[in-house]
């Protein structure tokens, strides 16, 4: 059954049908191509080309103002681009979808600053990120079922927040602001995560224990993280693309990167 | 399991509710069977006062629902107020009949007045009560609906909503002034006769009246708590306090909002059809942009979130709106103003926040596994 055509004829109001196997054969989950974005004729984007395997960890590093946040914005329906596609492997054009639809799909994100439920404890925060039935009507009666909270269970092990399950989220530390966050991805079954500035303004043990999360995620999920800590991303980098004015400047292994001319060019230009 | 979720584990609700069942059985009671001689009589003007009140509570229970839990703040309910109370007013318009002082048979006075020949199309239906019922629901339900998916599907928040939906309320205002809208212009409708065959004026009726407020704002203040206790209460209270996040996690927040805002509405126009029997008039007035602002203050000042703060404000401020304008009806509207700067300066949660303050653990300091309910509960009363 051809998803696209299916999406479009339900007026974008049902969701397309993600419970069919992600058409992933080519091994890419992810196409971001020519994607160009202008706020008021100010290029954040622009031509921006960038291909995720499944199961890949990638690190997008760049200057500020390199558009890291508003390619994340695309791909998760924020923003829609004046130009080019994003396909969500072979069929599903993402670019056709509102952001909750893509988030019921598989695109798990973390936002750049912490953003979670402060008014709801950790425990009620995994809740509502559960894949369950999101329709308004549904969520009136709706209870959690045993294996919903076996899950809940496993991703609170995950983030290491077990002993927090009942505390305010509001009250919890920076760092485990952050975990929660990726917990309530993860509650998602995501098939790819995107993972905005996960370190900033944490202590090294936190930053430690971070790199460990998501070093342990991939694999069962593509992870793409944005960073610009350089330690860290030396610490879990196996590829690395660097962006700079809205496009990307090169690819390769961290030490490629480093050693390229272009890069020193931008960094130290800056 | 359900009691405990939506009562016993709310204490400001249960008293709340408590005092208005006293007043239900009390207030028939002290007006009825006790002579008017004794000190305890409560005349049938202060039971009406008292029914007007209810409703207003109501009403306010309606606004609390999208603002304090949700966000949203109209700025524009008393439409949906009077929307619901035009319905009523139609039916007890339609219900004068031949008694009427031009004594047409099928036109109300003010028809007969303008010249017009017979009923138009939309007061067909108005002369059976359950059609009128229907109305009282469907109308602002209908009309928020429309609005609501206006409005959210374009993500249109925060002050620009309040502006817009205060300029819904103007533009009745406006239209129903019209003598040619066929709603009796400015004078809106009045000199209603009966009601279900009971003379409006009565006493029994007047007490009946009373009743049916306090029932049904005892039905609304459950339907209410069962919404914020669901898990669709989380995801409301989590579309306050981080829309995008919400978003993220797959929840469609237009949709969330706009059925609370369509169900606030309507809460709003039952009040609005319990109102205007009581007070025997509805007309453009209850449109004022003014009214819908005021009611809030009624909200702000009871404290937002906890639905009980609602009716405890409401109460308090009309209450105290009643014994001012006796002394001094032009300086009502300054003292509003001070009392919501006042509030919002000194009392952030309202008065029952004042109540709430010295036995609740603030949330940050509870760490230990304590059942999830409770917890929810003090994070509500927190925000
Ligand atoms: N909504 C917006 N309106 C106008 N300019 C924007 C908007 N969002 C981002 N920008 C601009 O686009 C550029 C890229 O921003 P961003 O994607 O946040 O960069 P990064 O995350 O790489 O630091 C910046 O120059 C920023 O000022
Ligand atoms: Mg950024």
């Amino acid at each position: 059954m051809n998803i696209l055509s299916q999406a479009r004829r339900s007026l974008g109001q049902a969701d397309p049908n993600f419970g069919a196997p992600l058409d992933t054969t080519k091994g890419t989950i992810l196409y971001v191509e020519g994607i160009t974005v202008s706020f008021d004729g100010f290029r954040a984007l622009n031509n921006l080309n960038l291909y995720i395997d499944e199961g890949e960890l990638r690190c997008i590093i760049g200057p500020n103002g390199a558009g890291k946040t508003t390619m994340m914005d695309v791909i998760t329906g924020k923003t829609k681009p004046d130009e080019g596609s994003v396909f969500f492997g072979q069929q599903i054009n993402l670019l056709e979808l509102s952001e909750h639809q893509i988030a019921r799909g598989g695109i798990g994100r973390k936002f750049q600053k912490p953003t979670i439920f402060e008014a709801l404890s950790v425990y009620e925060n995994l809740e509502l990120a559960t894949a369950a039935d999101k329709r308004v009507w549904w969520t009136l009666t709706q209870q959690l079922n045993s294996a919903q909270k076996y899950r809940i269970d496993e991703v609170l092990l995950q983030i290491g927040l077990q002993e927090h399950r009942y505390k305010n989220a509001g009250a919890l530390s920076h760092g485990q602001k952050q975990w929660l966050e990726i917990g309530m991805l993860l509650m998602q079954n995501p098939r790819v995560l995107l993972v905005d500035e996960p370190v900033a303004g944490m202590t090294g043990e936190e930053t430690e224990k971070t790199a460990e999360l998501l070093l342990s995620l991939a694999g069962d999920h593509s992870v793409i993280v944005v960073e610009h800590d350089m330690k860290f991303v030396r610490s879990i980098a196996r590829k690395v693309t660097v962006l700079h004015q809205g496009s990307v400047l090169t690819e390769g292994t961290m030490d490629q990167v480093q050693n390229d001319p272009k890069v020193i060019e931008v960094y130290l230009g800056e | 399991m359900l009691t405990q979720r939506l009562l016993l584990s709310d204490r400001g609700g249960m008293i709340v509710l408590g005092l208005v069942l006293l007043a239900m059985v009390l207030v028939p009671i002290c007006n009825i069977l006790v002579p008017e001689t004794s000190s305890l009589h409560i005349s049938t003007f202060m039971v009406t006062l008292l029914g007007k009140f209810l409703c207003y509570a109501l009403l306010a229970l309606a606004v609390d629902l999208i603002w304090g839990y949700c966000g949203i703040l109209s700025l524009g309910h008393g439409a949906f107020f009077a929307l619901g109370g035009y319905a009523m007013g139609m039916y007890l318009m339609r219900q004068i009949g031949p008694r009427g002082q031009y004594g047409d048979p099928l036109l109300p006075d003010f028809m007969v007045f303008l010249n017009w020949k017979e009923l138009p199309w939309y007061w067909q239906g108005f002369d059976m009560f359950w059609f009128a019922m229907l109305m009282v629901i469907v109308i602002p339900g209908l009309l928020a609906f429309v609005f609501g998916w206006l409005a959210f599907r374009s993500r249109v928040t925060g002050v620009y909503f309040s502006i817009i939906t205060q300029a819904l309320t103007y533009a009745l205002l406006l239209a129903f002034f019209r003598n040619e809208m066929g709603f009796g212009g400015n004078n809106g409708l009045t000199d209603f006769k009966d009601i279900l065959g009971f003379p409006i004026a009565a006493n029994g009726t007047r007490i009946s009246l009373f009743l049916a407020s306090g029932f049904m704002l005892i039905i609304a203040y459950i339907a209410c708590r069962y919404i914020v206790t669901s898990r669709m209460g989380k995801i409301i209270v989590s579309i306050r306090d981080a829309e995008s996040r919400t978003r993220f996690c797959g929840y469609k927040v237009e949709s969330y909002k706009l059925w609370l805002f369509v169900f606030s509405a309507i809460l709003a126009g039952i009040a609005g059809a319990l109102y205007v029997p009581q007070v025997g008039i509805i007309n453009p007035g209850e449109f004022s942009p003014l009214n819908s602002i005021e009611l809030v203050v009624w909200v702000a000042t009871g404290g937002r979130g906890t639905l009980f703060g609602a009716i405890v404000g409401a109460f308090t401020v009309n209450y105290g709106k009643t014994i001012f304008t006796s002394y001094s009806p032009e300086t009502w509207l300054f003292a509003l103003g001070a009392l919501f700067v006042i509030v919002t300066l000194v009392l952030p949660k309202g008065l029952v926040g004042l109540f709430n303050r010295n036995k609740k653990v603030p949330a940050k300091i509870n760490t230990t596994a304590e059942p999830t309910n409770s917890t929810a509960e003090t994070a509500k009363e927190n925000v």
